[in-house]
């Protein structure tokens, strides 16, 4: 991104003199500012049109209609939602811790945000490219685990407590076998950069060469990556962190007004996220066919694979979350210790003895690649 | 790279000013009005029994204590393998081929042995329970509870 910027900035000082007095770093952070801007309407747009489509497909599942009064088919029904929320009261109860109380949207925002900012949405269509990319991806996601512990205990509420614990017990269980799957994307791809782990699952046709098709193992890694990730959104059917039937609402039975609204814009924004870092580690992130990352025909492309593959994932989660019952605690626990954590285990190995015995070929070993 | 990094913190920096101008937003247009039964924990519309902090059982910390050290384990496996892919075949990839099965080994160890000790299971029979417990029921009840054993699962 840099350098495209340096040229644009080259391009402006030429036709504007008096813009060459500036230094540097203006035009970056002006730049920087730009696109966090941009990334956040996005997002914004992302989770409260998700908030809609979810609400309309689980209508269908359940023979209902679903929100269809406010716009054609309740399209705006996420804006009135967002609107009445911000005029409604924000009650901090007498109880609460009061500072961590306030501080724990911040927390769950930032820490879903922040991941956004790495994400390839294309070759040339990102804000930065992290040479630790998934590595920060993991470190940042779990601010969330914290805003959801501090806000639930900071509650004052039983239930608030309750919700918070066996949040973050879920969440850090199951980051075990998600890292243990990650690992095994970044053996194959040799590269902790999202952009470069993309650029590694170049194939014929744009799709054998995803991870997925590597090895036999990466294909099971991408199922353990994947139960992991819904596990760690606190989604159905692991959303016991909030199980109406028996703890109300969880960690943020207490909040109301906008903060309520904070840690579902949260959730629904990280809906795309989980696809999105799942279709960069396993499903080729922007490649597919026609895309290139050296045509900017190409490039618009493969935003277009990226943002098709990521959609396809927030419906999959939508699907499994309206069709699948809620787990038992025990069985959430058992799942992830005594099944995913041993199979991820083996899906590393396997992958690493497979790719020294028939090195870097696509589509199980039978089409060659490479330059 | 700086740059990058320094993307990523304006972003950081720039989520938490727009949580703050949203809830600076809310706090301007919508009303205020607390009163003592509103600003009251909720305990399903009972008055709330005891403190909220209450003691909460010891297997969420002996989860966290597993948690940590597989996540360290992550930590030191990534770097083995993101350069794994260059050397795949050569004498250096089955030197960290090698390398990392044997560190796996011994976390498996470690997880067998936290298994084996029951502090995966989350309804753990202790020692204490054991020898406290009553003595088996007579025949006719144990008959009796024998369906309703089965369908417990099912309630859930």
């Amino acid at each position: 991104m840099k350098e495209l910027l340096d040229q644009l900035i080259a391009l402006a000082v030429e036709k504007v003199p008096l813009l060459g007095q500036a230094p540097d770093w203006v035009f970056y952070l002006l730049w920087m500012l730009v696109a966090g801007a941009a990334l956040l309407v996005y997002a914004s747009l992302i989770a409260g049109i998700t908030s809609w489509v979810e609400r309309r497909i689980a209508g269908r599942m359940q023979a209902r209609i679903g929100p269809n009064r406010v716009g054609p088919r309740g399209f705006f029904q996420w804006i009135a939602d967002g609107l009445k929320s911000l005029f409604k009261e924000d009650v901090t109860p007498a109880n609460a811790d009061k500072p961590l109380f306030r501080l724990a949207p911040y927390l769950v925002f930032t820490g879903m945000f922040g991941a956004w900012a790495v994400l390839p949405y294309s070759a040339r269509l990102y804000a930065a490219d992290l040479n630790v990319g998934i590595l920060y991806v993991m470190a940042i996601t779990s601010l969330v685990v914290i805003g959801i512990l501090m806000g639930g205990w900071a509650s004052g509420n039983k239930w608030g407590l309750f919700g918070a614990l066996r949040s973050s017990a879920q969440i850090v269980s199951y980051e075990v076998p998600a890292g243990l799957a990650i690992a095994t994307a970044v053996a194959l791809s040799g590269s902790l950069s999202l952009q470069e782990m993309v650029r590694a699952q170049a194939g014929p046709l744009g799709i054998l060469g995803w991870n997925i098709f590597k090895s036999p193992f990466a294909l099971v890694a991408f199922f353990v990556y994947f139960i992991a990730a819904v596990a760690e959104g606190n989604r159905t059917p692991f959303d016991l962190p909030e199980a109406e039937s028996e703890l109300v609402a969880g960690y943020n039975t207490e909040y109301s007004g906008m903060r309520f609204v904070f840690f579902f814009f949260a959730e629904w924004a990280n809906l795309f996220l989980i696809g999105a870092v799942s279709t960069t580690l396993f499903l080729g992130g922007w490649q597919g066919p026609l895309a290139n990352p050296d045509t900017w025909w190409g490039v618009m492309i493969g935003a277009g694979w990226f943002f098709l593959k990521a959609c396809f994932f927030v419906f999959v989660l939508i699907w499994i979350r309206w069709t699948l019952p809620r787990l038992r605690v025990d069985q959430l626990m058992a799942m992830c210790w005594k099944y995913l954590v041993p199979i991820a285990f083996v899906c590393l190995i396997g992958t690493m003895l497979w790719m020294s015995v028939f090195g870097d070929r696509a589509f199980f070993g039978l089409v060659a690649v490479g330059p | 790279m700086l740059f990058n990094f320094a993307t990523v913190g304006v972003f950081l920096i720039l989520a938490f000013l727009f949580v703050l101008a949203a809830l600076v937003t809310s706090r301007l247009v919508a009303p205020h009005r607390p009163a003592p039964e509103k600003l009251k924990t909720y305990e399903c519309g009972e008055p709330p029994i005891g403190p909220s902090w209450i003691r909460f059982n010891n297997r969420f910390y002996i989860i966290a204590l597993v948690f940590l050290l597989f996540d360290v384990e992550v930590v030191l496996i990534l770097p083995c393998v993101v350069v794994f892919r260059g050397w795949a075949g050569l004498w250096q990839g089955w030197f960290i081929f090698s390398e990392i099965l044997f560190f796996v080994l011994i976390l498996i160890a470690g997880l067998a042995y936290v298994w084996a000790k029951g502090d995966l299971s989350w309804v753990k029979t202790t020692r204490a329970v054991l020898d406290t417990a009553p003595a088996a029921p007579a025949e006719p009840i144990a008959s009796r509870l024998q369906p309703a054993a089965g369908a417990a699962p099912g309630q859930e």
